[in-house]
């Protein structure tokens, strides 16, 4: 089995901020991301598909292929936009690391799947170069 | 919904890679210049992986700066700007990075205020790494 990876960026602005709570425990919880003008980063994408090269190809996947879903299927929705404000999946949820890690994989999969030998593996995404968070499909 | 979410730090630490178990010339063969008896340093980067349930209130597996704060308590403070060799946990074992990554998981497996610690990685150079698991 042979993981390969394929890295990209998007820029967008996020807030957290959980309507049930006062704005003390946003505050208290979320600390300067709560602040409700928001703020932004440099993303690093990192898709991980898993399968057996090709024996013709010597490819796992065509890394063109990968490329072009990964911009199809995550930065024309996210990049130089406002997660929380114009992305369907962070209308409710909170765009932390963890959930951008769950939701891209979700934009991911079906179509890593349907369109390949191989399948979608981790997802991980940098919000800086210190802090990521990474999602393996599990429930 | 299970995650994990992962954060890195710095430490600035020497060490001299040197056991009494083995003769000088064997130190020296052994470490080669990492045996130098006045030691030498490292930026270490510690990467910390933490697994668990994505609290539906927070978005989060374990909030940063809870977590910031226990890593810095047990890890950082420690060992930054420190001689690893000097530290309770390297009398009788080598600092060496694999051993320096079991230490500090080790130190913070059972202090994470949520999740559980999945994965240590310690850089010890751009071009070398360890990561332990706890196994």
């Amino acid at each position: 089995m042979i993981y390969l990876t394929r890295r990209a960026t998007f820029s967008a602005s996020h807030y957290y901020w959980n309507p049930a709570w006062s704005a003390e425990k946003n505050e208290q919880v979320f600390g300067r991301c709560a602040n409700r003008n928001g703020h932004g980063h440099n993303y690093t994408l990192e898709v991980t598909v898993a399968g057996e090269p090709d024996p013709v190809t010597g490819f796992v996947v065509d890394l063109k292929w990968l490329k072009d879903i990964i911009e199809r299927e995550v930065l024309s929705a996210w990049d130089h936009r406002h997660l929380n404000l114009e992305t369907p999946e962070f209308a409710t949820a909170m765009p932390t690391t963890e959930n951008i890690a769950i939701a891209a994989w979700k934009r991911l999969e079906p179509a890593v799947t349907a369109a390949s030998g191989a399948r979608l593996s981790r997802v991980r995404v940098y919000e800086t170069p210190e802090i990521f968070a990474e999602y393996r499909g599990e429930s | 919904m299970r995650a994990c979410f992962g954060r890195r730090y710095m430490i600035s630490a020497s060490h001299r890679l040197h056991t009494d178990a083995l003769s000088a010339q064997q130190n020296q063969a052994t470490y080669g210049k990492c045996n130098n008896p006045h030691g030498h340093g490292h930026n270490y980067v510690v990467e910390v992986l933490v697994g668990g349930c994505v609290d539906p209130e927070t978005g989060m597996v374990i909030n940063m700066v809870e977590l910031d704060n226990v890593v810095r308590s047990r890890v950082i403070e420690r060992f930054d700007h420190a001689n690893l060799n000097l530290d309770p946990l390297f009398v009788n074992r080598v600092p060496t990075t694999e051993n320096l990554c079991r230490a500090v998981f080790a130190l913070l497996k059972d202090a994470l205020p949520a999740g559980e610690l999945e994965r240590v990685r310690v850089e010890e150079t751009e071009n070398n790494f360890f990561e332990c698991e706890g196994d």
